[in-house]
Parts: C-alpha cells; sequence; structure tokens
C-alpha cells in the first residue's frame, strides 16, 4: 500500500492546470503547421498562421492559449493500491483547482447554479472522473474544456439498422452544424456504444489521444480516416470562413452495447484541445 | 497590412465595408457577453438606461483572462456570438454599429444588420493571447459585479478583425465555404 498525501495531490492539480492552459500539446501544434502547407483558402492560411504564433506567444509570457481557460475536467486514475491520506480527494483537486485558476490568472468561467447563474468566483467545482487501476501509482489528467466547442457537442441513440452509414452521417452532421461556432481547425471526439451517460465519456476521453496515434483497432482507424476526408471536404475551413482545414483528426473510442442500442456521442474540441498529465 | 478604421464606427464608415474584407480597428470599443447583454436589455426593457451610450460604437463579444502584472489585459479572444442573437437586434435598432465575435448570426440579427446599417465582424477564435496584444488600455466600466462577465472599455490599436456580414446582408459563412466544398 502506498500512502499519497492529499495535499501533493492539490499541488499537481495547480500546476497542471496552469501547464495545460499555456501550452498547446505538441502533437496538436504540429499537425496545425502541415495543414497550413495543404489548406487552399488564402484566409484560412492567414487564420491558421495567427493561430500558431497565438500558441507561441501564450507559451512564451506564460498566458492563457485562449481566454476560455474552461471547465476543469479531471481524469484520475487510481491504483488500487494507493491510499491517499491528509484529506479527502475530492477536496484536494477541488483546491489545486482554486489556486491554479487564481495563481495563473485563469478566468474563472464556473457558475455556481445552472438557473441562477452566480459565478463561483474561484472556477471549482472541476468535473471529477475516477477509475481505478491495478498498482500503486496515481495518475491526473486535466482537460480544460471551452464552451464554444462544448455546446456544439452532441449524443444521438441510434438504432442498431441505422449501422455505419447511420454513425457516418451523424458525425458528419454534428461537425457541419458546429461550424465556426466551435472554433475550427477542430478535434472530433467520437464515442460509439456503451449506453446513455457512457458514449459522451469515450467521446470526451477521445479528445485526450494524441493528434497522429490511430485507433488500435484497424476497421476503427479505417473509419477515422474516412470521416476526417469527410469532414475535410465540408468546406468549412478554420474558423469557419472557408477552406479545407476543418479538422486536424477524427478520434473514435467503442465499447459494447446492449442489442438494441447504438449511442453516438460526438465529442467537439476547438484547435486548443488542452490536456496535461501527471502520474503520482 | 489591410485598411484601418477608427471607431466611433459611422455610417459612412460602414457602407463602405464589404464581406470577405480584412481589416484593423484602431480606438474604443466595449465589451459585453450574456449576462451583460442580458442586464443591458432587462433595463431597457424596464424603462432603464444602458451604462455606456452605444451610439456609433463597436460590442466586442468577449470575457477576459485576469490581466497579469504588466499586463493591460489577460487573453482576450472572441465568444460565440450566437448566444447574444437574442439581445443583438435591440441594441442595434439603439445604434450599435458593429460587433466583433465568431460564429453564426441568426436570421433576426441579419436583417437588423441590414436594416439599421451596422456590420458583424469576426476575429480568430482561440488567439486569446495574440489579441491581448493589441489592447491599449482596459478599464471595467460597468457592471463589476459580473467578474468576467463586467463591461470593459478596450483601447486597441490595429485589432485585427474579418468583415463576416456586411450591411448589404452579404454573409461570409455562406460564399466562401462554397468555394470549397467538395462531393462527398
Amino acid at each position: 500500500m502506498k500512502e499519497i498525501n492529499a495535499k501533493k495531490i492539490s499541488d499537481v492539480v495547480e500546476l497542471l492546470s496552469i501547464e495545460a492552459n499555456y501550452n498547446l500539446p505538441e502533437d496538436i501544434l504540429k499537425k496545425i503547421k502541415s495543414s497550413l502547407k495543404t489548406e487552399k483558402s488564402p484566409i484560412g492560411k492567414e487564420i491558421l498562421e495567427n493561430i500558431i504564433k497565438n500558441a507561441e506567444m501564450a507559451k512564451e509570457q506564460g498566458v492563457p492559449i485562449c481566454q476560455d481557460t474552461g471547465l476543469a475536467v479531471v481524469f484520475v486514475e487510481i491504483g488500487q493500491d494507493v491510499h491517499i491520506v491528509n484529506g479527502s480527494i475530492e477536496d484536494a483537486i477541488n483546491e489545486g483547482v482554486r489556486r491554479g485558476y487564481y495563481r495563473g490568472f485563469l478566468r474563472k468561467s464556473v457558475v455556481g447554479d445552472p438557473i441562477m447563474r452566480k459565478n463561483t468566483g474561484d472556477n471549482t467545482p472541476a468535473i471529477i472522473h475516477y477509475s481505478i487501476a491495478e498498482g500503486d501509482k496515481l495518475s491526473i489528467t486535466i482537460a480544460p474544456k471551452g464552451a464554444g466547442s462544448e455546446n456544439m457537442s452532441t449524443l444521438k441513440m441510434l438504432k442498431p439498422s441505422d449501422g455505419i452509414e447511420g454513425i457516418k452521417r451523424f458525425v458528419i452532421e454534428s461537425v457541419e452544424a458546429a461550424g465556426p461556432n466551435a472554433c475550427p481547425p477542430l478535434i472530433v471526439g467520437v464515442g460509439i456504444g456503451g449506453n446513455f451517460e457512457y458514449a459522451p465519456l469515450l467521446a470526451k476521453k477521445a479528445l485526450l489521444r494524441p493528434v497522429g496515434r490511430k485507433n488500435g483497432d484497424e476497421e476503427t482507424s479505417k473509419l477515422e480516416e474516412e470521416l476526417l476526408d469527410k469532414i475535410n471536404n465540408l468546406g468549412i475551413g478554420p474558423q469557419g470562413l472557408g477552406g479545407t482545414t476543418t479538422a486536424l483528426s477524427v478520434n473514435i473510442e467503442k465499447y459494447p452495447t446492449h442489442i438494441a442500442c447504438l449511442p453516438v456521442a460526438v465529442n467537439i474540441g476547438c484547435h486548443v484541445t488542452r490536456h496535461a498529465n501527471a502520474v503520482l | 497590412m489591410g485598411k484601418i478604421i477608427k471607431t466611433p464606427l459611422t455610417e459612412d464608415t460602414v457602407k463602405d465595408l464589404k464581406a470577405g474584407e480584412s481589416l484593423y480597428i484602431t480606438g474604443k470599443i466595449y465589451t459585453a457577453r450574456d449576462a451583460a447583454h442580458k442586464r443591458m436589455i432587462d433595463t431597457l426593457n424596464n424603462g432603464g438606461n444602458l451604462p455606456i451610450d452605444i451610439k456609433n460604437q463597436i460590442i466586442y463579444y468577449v470575457g477576459p483572462c485576469p490581466a497579469k502584472p504588466g499586463h493591460v489585459v489577460g487573453s482576450c479572444g472572441p465568444t460565440t456570438s450566437g448566444r447574444m442573437d437574442l439581445y443583438a437586434p435591440m441594441l442595434l435598432k439603439l445604434g450599435l454599429k458593429g460587433m466583433i465575435g465568431k460564429g453564426y448570426r441568426n436570421k433576426d440579427v441579419i436583417d437588423a444588420i441590414i436594416k439599421y446599417h451596422g456590420v458583424y465582424f469576426t476575429t480568430i477564435g482561440g488567439a486569446g493571447a495574440l489579441l491581448a496584444g493589441k489592447v491599449k488600455k482596459a478599464r471595467i466600466i460597468a457592471y463589476d459585479d459580473l467578474g468576467p462577465e463586467a463591461i470593459h472599455e478596450f483601447v486597441v490599436e490595429d485589432f485585427p478583425v474579418i468583415v463576416t456580414i456586411d450591411m448589404y446582408g452579404n454573409n461570409l459563412y455562406e460564399s466562401e465555404r462554397e468555394k470549397y466544398r467538395r462531393n462527398l
């Protein structure tokens, strides 16, 4: 049994909140740079150039890439041989978010009640997903998610008879409806299977996969490529002002489902699909 | 570098703006997003006055990050304009000339842009650090209690925008996309 101090968890979450918001993951930046070579629209090219410049400025100056520093979505994988001491893990994570958003000059974008809509002032509570793993490690990933892209995300309970064509249609329709609102070029996270609450979680996890790494299953990986091609033929382009770079990647995650179900969730990620990870 | 336009934004300037044009704004602009818009419209509906004179002005849909010490303002890219669609026609009727944001506008807003001779600019969503560099002065002038949603006055220099919907109803989101759409 390994003991981990809750204070240590707060410290790590504080650092990860700031790091994720200041530094665009290298794989995304690399893909945007390579898209600049293939983009056909002059306005689209200019936008991609500015997106690259913006990411570099944010890193250099130590400021947020995007002003929407998001809801703090935290994925925690707890080894079953870990014992957390000196406080609750939930409080520790929220304390880390509170400090990170304050010390990193990040925007506080959380309202305490969805109807009354008063800002909580410290960007808490975070949205936390726990899972249990073997071993004695504690892995924390923070993925701040802005509302521009989150608001354009979708879930549909398809019929099994809709099949793969139904899935493709729904993903394309979702991206088309998102258009300029979701800040393309996008990373499109797709969750297929599970049930009503599980498909969106798969889609969100799909956004964490590095751009350029395919799904391990060959058929799924082909579907990712086909969808990416179709999406980039929509003409939406960078910021929706026309072009051939609408998405940087389509990442699909699947899970078994019920004999009567075919849930499909599309979690749209913007060109600032941030995340940072640490393992204790 | 393209054309520079100055605020206040006059009818004469708006008349010459065409969808697709990239240009730069210099001068005072105001910020407002969801909560500030709701409060402004509620105030008007209750017979009150707006905290700012919006005639010939530009509203930028943004909620900035807090400024780091030594910085004028924190990262401040545009938010999704569609959430302000319910409120924008009334402000255009009162003389608002320009809006800066990102994303689609609905038919009511487009009709009001044509009717009252306004313009919809977009700028790069997610380019918060780059755009913060164009803001030379920033201060909160109303609704301080709304935190990041308070109304700020920004003094901007060469702030880059793209004319996306002009007063003639030309809409770049419609015209430009078709050029790059290929058969699926």
